[in-house]
């Protein structure tokens, strides 16, 4: 599993290999936001937590695809089934890697891009907090969808209409967990809840994952 | 540590395509399918790999013996021949990659992107993940496609070293390899109903 790990991520940061684009993209979209809704200063540190975490999970949705579909043209994918690795852990080790490029940035981003969105002072902890426990289960979540979706061509806009229902538990608790801890009270109860999805996911997804990349594999 | 099938049929996309397979590889041996486009070569190994259920007979072989390549080289463009092969080498518990890279002669390619190889060039690194496996069943799906008679001459004496250690070799081709010793088997006597066809005949 490590030398999967390794090999993807060194894939990632070659040329095409995508890494970085996902805090582009939530960087424009956040700026985007606060030239939409223009100088209201309390208006904008109200919306400021749900914003950066619905900015998060469409950042995590670009790359969504690349997942599995990468693996999938090259033939690849084929050989790491046959291989001695069982697929639920190259299915771990995709969304590791997957969340190492594209969650983990956009938790060190959010505290910087949420001063673009006017957010609390107690908030940049919280922010940068919830993101950290959350965007594993959007990558998990991700990785699940994109097994589902595997060479289907040009699939990626059902992966997206897949995947997006199944963001909102995270995206809820998240966003309240931020919110909370930018109004400066205690988010105890909701970082439990989130990080109860996460957990969750891990444990579950990887096997669903694996049946269904099986079954698509056929 | 052998590789028995028996009575086994297949299907590809909900229709039967072959029939009353059987047969039985020792180490040492080689198995080459022949038949015409279509009559499910590639479906018959997919199978023998474990990546397809079978629709009746048995297949008993240990997954831990086998090693499968199919039409697609499974190269990563943005890697060295080198990295491919010993990601593949530590995938499968392996850390030598020279027997592998002297026997494709892959030495003065080992430092360039597997992008920017030719069609043979991907080929010989992607065969070269047979020895570099370990494993003692190889199970291969056109492996000359592209190759000029040097390279196929490569693969040739690879495989032929294999089975004089005691491995085995299941291969679908339309070429001849020139393995002399090895059990060839004509797929299309196996197709669904060519078997009672015969019968009748000989009532």
């Amino acid at each position: 599993m490590g030398a999967l790990v390794s090999r993807d991520l060194k894939l990632a940061v070659r040329a095409g290999g995508g890494f970085g684009l996902g805090v582009a993209f939530f960087l424009i979209l956040v700026s985007m936001v606060s030239f939409g809704v223009g100088p209201q200063g309390d208006l904008l540190s109200r919306i400021s937590t749900g914003m950066l975490w619905v900015g998060a999970i469409l950042s995590c949705l670009l790359s969504l695809d690349r997942i599995f579909a990468l693996d999938w043209e090259d033939g690849s994918l084929e050989l790491l089934a046959t291989s001695p690795l069982p697929l639920e852990l190259v299915v771990l080790a995709k969304a590791l890697v997957h969340w190492l490029t594209t969650g983990l940035p956009l938790v060190f981003a959010s505290p910087i891009f949420g001063a673009l969105l006017n957010l609390e002072g107690p908030g940049y902890i919280a922010i940068a907090f919830s993101l950290l426990v959350g965007t594993p289960a959007l990558s998990m979540i991700g990785a699940f969808g994109a097994a589902l979706t595997v060479g289907i061509k040009r699939g990626g806009l059902l992966l997206s209409l897949l995947v997006l229902p199944f963001y909102v538990p995270t995206l809820i608790f998240g966003a309240l967990m931020a919110r909370t801890g930018a109004n400066g009270s205690d988010y105890t109860s909701y970082l439990l809840l989130l990080s109860g999805i996460t957990c969750g996911t891990i444990a579950l997804l990887p096997f669903a994952a694996a049946a269904v990349l099986k079954i698509n594999l056929r | 540590m052998s590789l028995n099938v028996s009575d086994l049929s297949i299907s590809r996309g909900g229709v039967k395509v072959l029939e009353g397979m059987g047969f039985t590889t020792i180490p040492g041996q080689a198995v080459i399918f022949r038949g015409p486009n279509g009559i499910g070569k590639t479906t018959l190994l997919r199978t023998l790999a474990g990546l397809q259920p079978v629709l009746g007979g048995r297949i008993e072989v240990d997954p831990e013996n086998l090693v499968y390549s199919g039409h697609l080289d499974g190269l990563k463009a943005m890697l060295s021949v080198g990295e491919n092969l010993a990601f593949w080498a530590s995938v499968y518990g392996n850390r030598d990659i020279t027997e592998a890279v002297k026997a494709f002669e892959l030495n003065k390619l080992l430092e360039r992107l597997a992008g920017t190889l030719s069609a043979g060039q991907k080929r010989r690194t992607s065969l070269a993940r047979f020895p570099v496996s370990g494993r003692s069943i190889w199970i291969a799906d056109e492996p000359t496609v592209s190759l000029d008679s040097k390279a196929a001459n490569m693969f040739k004496r690879c495989v032929e070293q294999h089975l004089e250690l005691g491995g085995m070799a299941i291969i679908a081709t339309h070429v001849d390899i020139g393995l002399p010793a090895a059990i060839e088997i004509d797929l299309s006597l196996h197709k669904p109903g060519v078997e009672k066809m015969r019968k009748i005949h000989e009532v």
